[in-house]
């Protein structure tokens, strides 16, 4: 997994790549978390993730829930395809913020 | 067309990458559609990584490995998941339910989702544990 962070006013754009498994959950956690924990709103842009399992997925939900926690969100834009089967199969289309 | 290959891997995360190249490279000689393909890669990674994650719970930079074996036989599709972790209680292994939204505990949910059953073996000597995914295809 590779990943590029941009940056526009009080939005963090977190541009990842590859395979998310559990094998790159801490280092896309020590990617993502900060950025919520600083209160800024993220967006997760996710069209070069070609593969996500459920670690990927718990990411997604820790993010999601921890922008909660910091009054700010994470809007997760661009889902592959593949990763949103996933996502509808984890009945996450609902709860978390795709675009 | 009938095929049955296996493969051994370290008992690491690191092999989860090798666990999806593996399988999709049978599932290629199979000529499986793209969605069931990448669905059972998932399923199996999700399988491997609970040996990973719980069978060698605590356990830091083993030099075991675990066995993956598929085989396909008259379109029931078998795969064999075996390692020399910790004993696995099946009655104890449950996914969350899906409206605890919380990180964790799905992928023995994606695993029932995508196959049509899941069973531990006590047939094996030489390993602990004996996982059989199955999937009419």
């Amino acid at each position: 997994m590779s990943y590029k962070i941009t940056e526009e006013g009080n939005i963090s754009t977190v541009f990842l790549n590859g395979e998310i498994d559990m094998d790159v959950t801490e280092k896309a956690k020590e990617v993502i978390l900060p950025i919520v924990e600083s209160g800024k709103e993220v967006h997760l842009n996710l069209k070069d993730v070609s593969y996500m399992d459920s670690s990927g997925i718990s990411v997604l939900i820790e993010s999601h829930q921890k922008a909660l926690e910091n009054n700010t969100k994470v809007v997760v834009k661009e889902v592959s395809k593949s990763v949103l089967k996933v996502i509808m199969m984890a009945k996450l289309e609902q709860i978390l913020n795709l675009e | 067309m009938d095929l049955s290959e296996s493969k051994d891997f370290l008992v690491h995360t690191a092999s989860l990458k090798e666990v999806r190249v593996f399988s999709r490279e049978v599932f290629d000689k199979l000529k499986l559609d793209n969605d069931l393909k990448e669905e059972l890669v998932l399923a199996i990674a999700e399988a491997a990584q609970n040996i990973v994650k719980h069978a060698y719970k605590g356990v830091e930079n083993t030099t075991d490995h675990m066995q993956i074996k598929i085989s396909l036989k008259e379109n029931n599709l078998e795969i064999g998941f075996f390692d020399k972790g910790k004993p696995v209680v099946a009655e104890n292994i449950q996914h969350r339910k899906l409206d605890d939204i919380k990180p964790g505990g799905l992928g023995t949910f994606f695993i029932k989702q995508i196959m049509d059953d899941a069973v531990f073996k006590k047939d094996q000597q030489q390993w602990v544990n004996h996982l059989i995914l199955s999937k009419k295809i």
